[in-house]
């Protein structure tokens, strides 16, 4: 035998999640074992750990690589590995039945990868495998052949813009920065992703750590910082080790350090642990944070790129931003400009989530219309449901329902329905959620996220989670509608930072989409989506019930009663609508109404 | 120079000049919560808001310098809209015992409150619940009537040096401490008490007495140390009751624990009022006017140059004298007695 064989194992925090690291181990010892090595196989056959490649609940996937036909296996599971060696990579006929299906090539085929282009098929752990996919030549190619300058003009050209939420033309933002004068540079990467959901930039470090070295540099050369840092939440151990390693490697390869590629550009990479503040992801906030004060926004003006870290000039992008960097520079500003749509560039990757069939990661060109994410890459609405709205931009963003379905996703698209863009999330939801309590649960995390620092957002935060709260336990009032608006408009319009501001953007948007649920539960005392206890009735079918007694036993206030194997009963003058016998009855007989 | 306009009005002002110093300049007034000009701007109680053309959404005036040409609104119907809101949602949050308050007619909250004729409030809700944890005795915290406008925390950090309150916790329950919640541990100058719009911090000896009501206040020096700050002393019938002082004194208003909370010497009943003499040696001090005490001073002094030389003899002033009573002094000693042995605390 003396095929090439490839295997891939998912090692992103999802896979390892769901035995990934397992199956690995699995691999290895098979592979040590006597019957691959009889087979010599074992000199050609490489075990790869892979970063995420989009698919998580597909995980652990497995490609197997012979002579460059790869077959990718889902659900692999560490007992399962003896067998694919022994049929796919020994006996060389793949096991069909354990092989991804139709809507795992939808799911990837529609998308155009740029930024997660590399990931799953690279090893993050090895600079080799980076600098086998063109890694560091574009910044070789800016640092010995074009000027600052003509990088900015370039980066400009390409139409990117910030892909942490602003959207804001980075080319431009690094121009405001490099024309300040000053002895000290800084330039940032922001991989403090905390959007509830939201994974981008955990997959990004976890699966091309180098990657976003490379675009570091290419960003510190054209504003000639020679100091940067990579703010990054602990809570991502596997991505810090991840990155960690890269820069070590970056380092012993003369890409990081005195004096890179020959010229006289120095550069170093500091990395600064996140304690898990949401608020530190808004880039003053993350500025404090690196000087050791608490994460609190300042006023802007002035802004980063003009007094930032220390003082100093400072640019801030996020991870995805500088994951597009490398291959701008390397494919040109034309070819970047000519994917998405008008006014935004290139593509952005989504973390697709909620009640819908492929959920996952995914990159997607500007433009691409809602309904081809929803419906052809995720596969559409989870158990023939139908769907209701679906949540962008995390919890500053907003709901977009049903009649914007063929609305491009860009940054003016979103922002055109009062949504946006955010950091890239995407909860999709259907018939079976409800507009009020989604819009509580956003409220929730903000204020709970909230820094303190200014009055609208502290305090704002608050009373429109109280109203939210009251709305759904049925005590809404008269008037509670246009209260929430009156005051969600005024944390909007006088907050210090992004997160205030933005924080009452779900609940004024599926207010003015979805008026007719906030009134239901005010004036009828009636949740449509069956979602909120405290507005519902539960009752027990008799032809249903088969007196197994779960709900009885479940309730904790002694409401439901009834004899063994006969039907039982919900007395609703006792019941606090807690809805455990609804959990807990597993022959659908409780019905909530 | 750069040339904007407020209000209608155009001024000139330096360049690094923020819009609210502008207005001032101009006379026109920007509500303030967070604000003192002593410090660094903070941006956090939102109420000097105002409307820049060209900029979506208003800013506040204490952050944002001004620029060439800039256009500036102080006042309209949406800012109006918005600082009331604000202040309504402090108030919402805000013990409504104006009545008992330690900072009731010098409360900043109070006085916005009374501007903005907020007696309904549409946002009545939960409020903090913070216990009172302070065993010293100088500085009483309510933190239910913190409005965290930061003041305290950075007049500590920027003009004391002192660092020994910060922020803790996040969105509602966000509240200003001592490192890990512990009873405050500082020097106690009560600066921060100083800053303190509202009736969060007050001084503990201050409690119970008599807060605007027959209290007059007279403009004095401090004594204390050769610094001879300005202060302001509060007194109700013939006691002093609280020391304070004004921002537009040399001392820009900042006092020391001692110059603060040190003034119940005044009134003590242990204080020398005529000068006593020891007449014989285990007797006990009587009292006598100073023409004898003075005379008695001489007489001795007198007495042991002549026996022992001028050297003998030392004196020890006090700081707590003026610089022209401490300038005879060590005149009576040097010229007078012959001796270079004078001293005081804050030395020649």
């Amino acid at each position: 035998m003396s095929s090439e064989i490839i295997v891939n194992v998912c090692m992103g925090t999802g896979g390892i999640a769901a035995g990934g690291d397992l199956v690995m181990e699995e691999f290895t010892k098979q592979f040590e074992a006597a019957g691959i090595e009889n087979a010599t196989v074992k000199e050609k056959c490489k075990l790869h750990k892979v970063g995420c490649r989009g698919f998580c609940a597909r995980d652990v996937l497995v490609d197997v690589n012979v002579d460059g036909a790869v077959s990718t296996y889902q659900y692999i599971q560490p007992e399962m590995v003896s067998r694919l060696i022994q049929d796919h990579v020994v006996g060389g006929r793949p096991v069909k039945e354990w092989l991804v299906g139709d809507d795992y090539h939808t799911f990837h085929d529609n998308q155009t990868k740029i930024v997660l282009g590399d990931l799953g098929k690279i090893n993050p752990e090895s600079i080799n495998d980076y600098l086998g996919v063109d890694g560091y030549k574009a910044a070789e190619k800016a640092l010995t052949t074009m000027t600052p300058a003509e990088v900015i003009a370039t980066v400009k050209e390409s139409g990117l813009r910030g892909r942490g939420g602003g959207g804001f033309p980075t080319g431009l933002k690094w121009s405001f920065c490099a024309a300040n004068k000053s002895d000290q540079y800084y330039i940032i990467c922001n991989a403090d992703e905390g959007d509830p959901g939201a994974f981008m930039d955990r997959s990004v470090v976890e699966g091309n750590p180098h990657a976003v070295i490379e675009g570091m540099i290419i960003g510190a050369y054209a504003i000639g910082a020679s100091i940067g840092y990579v703010y990054i939440r602990a809570e991502y151990p596997l991505a810090v080790d991840r990155l960690h390693m890269a820069l070590k490697a970056a380092k012993e390869h003369g890409y990081l350090g005195e004096k890179l590629f020959g010229t006289d550009f120095n550069f170093k990479i500091k990395v600064k642990l996140g304690a898990g503040a949401f608020v530190c992801g808004e880039e003053t906030a993350l500025i404090a944070s690196i000087e050791g004060e608490r994460g609190m926004p300042r006023a802007k003006p002035p802004f980063p790129a003009n007094k930032g870290l220390w003082g100093k000039p400072t640019i801030i992008n996020n991870v995805e931003t500088f994951a597009n960097l490398p291959h701008i520079l390397n494919k040109g500003a034309a070819w970047y400009a000519s994917i998405g749509s008008e006014k935004s560039k290139g593509t952005k990757v989504i973390a697709l989530t909620g009640k819908i069939r492929n959920t996952g990661l995914i990159e997607i060109p500007m433009g691409m219309p809602l309904k081809d994410i929803i419906f052809n890459i995720g596969g559409g609405i989870e158990g023939n449901r139908l769907f209701k709205a679906v949540q962008t931009g995390g919890p500053s963003g907003g709901c977009i329902p049903q009649q914007h379905i063929d609305l491009p996703v860009d940054y003016e698209g979103l922002a055109s329905v009062g949504s946006m863009m955010g950091s890239g999330g995407m909860v999709v939801l259907d018939e079976t959620d409800c507009m009020v309590n989604i819009s509580k649960f956003f409220l929730e995390f903000t204020q709970s996220e909230s820094c303190g620092k200014c009055v609208p957002c502290r305090i704002g935060t608050k009373r429109l989670l109280e109203i939210l709260t009251r709305i759904t336990e049925g005590e809404g009032k008269e008037g509670d509608i246009e209260l929430l608006q009156e005051l969600a408009e005024d944390v909007r319009d006088s907050s210090l930072c992004g997160l205030g501001m933005s924080a009452p953007n779900p609940v004024l948007s599926t207010i003015k989409y979805f008026r007719h649920e906030y009134e239901a539960h005010i004036k009828n005392k009636k949740c449509p989506a069956k979602v909120c206890n405290k507005l519902l009735t539960f009752f027990i079918r008799e032809d249903m019930c088969v007196g197994c007694g779960m709900c009885l036993r479940a309730c904790p206030v002694n409401a439901i009663s009834g004899e063994k194997k006969m039907p039982h009963k919900v007395d609703n003058n006792l019941c606090i609508q807690c809805g455990s016998c609804f959990d807990a009855c597993k022959f659908s007989a409780v019905l909530k109404e | 120079m750069i040339n904007l306009t407020i209000d209608g009005k155009s001024i000139e002002v330096a360049e690094g000049t923020t819009v609210l110093e502008a207005a001032k300049q101009l006379g026109i007034k920007i509500p303030t919560l967070c604000h003192d000009d002593r410090l660094k701007p903070f941006g956090a109680c939102r109420l000097c808001i105002v409307e820049i053309a060209g900029m979506p959404k208003p800013v506040t005036s204490c952050t944002t310098p001004a620029t060439a040409g800039m256009s500036v609104q102080t006042q309209s119907a949406r800012l109006y809209r918005l600082r009331k809101t604000t202040v309504e949602l402090l108030l919402s949050d805000h013990p409504n015992d104006c009545m008992t308050c330690i900072g009731t007619g010098e409360c900043v909250l109070q006085e916005l409150a009374y501007q903005y004729g907020i007696r309904e409030n549409r946002f009545a809700g939960a409020m903090r619940e913070h216990k009172r944890v302070d065993h010293n005795p100088f500085i009483t915290r309510d933190q239910n009537k913190c409005v965290m406008c930061g003041l305290c925390v950075r007049v500590c950090d920027e003009v004391q040096g002192i660092g020994a309150i910060g922020y803790a916790e996040r969105g509602f329950e966000a509240k200003v401490i001592p490192p890990f919640g512990h009873d405050l541990d500082c020097v106690f100058c009560g600066q921060c008490i100083s800053v303190c719009p509202t009736g969060a911090l007050s001084g503990s000896i201050w409690s119970g007495k008599p807060r605007m009501e027959g209290v007059k206040f007279t403009d004095t020096t401090c004594t204390y140390c050769g610094c001879g700050c300005n202060i302001t002393l509060r007194s109700h019938g013939d006691q002093v009751i609280r020391v304070e002082s004004k921002s537009d004194n040399h001392n820009r208003g900042w006092l020391c624990v001692k110059g603060r909370f040190g003034f119940d010497f005044i009134n003590s009943t242990d204080r020398l009022t005529t000068p006593l003499i020891r007449r014989e040696k285990g007797g006990h001090f009587e009292k006598a006017t100073w023409d004898e005490a003075l005379d008695h001073i001489a007489k001795k002094f007198n007495e042991i140059k002549e026996k022992n030389g001028p050297d003998a003899l030392a004196g020890l002033s006090s700081a707590r004298c003026t610089n022209e009573e401490n300038y005879l002094f060590q005149k009576l000693f040097r010229a007078g007695i012959g001796t270079n042995n004078v001293d005081h605390c804050a030395r020649y």
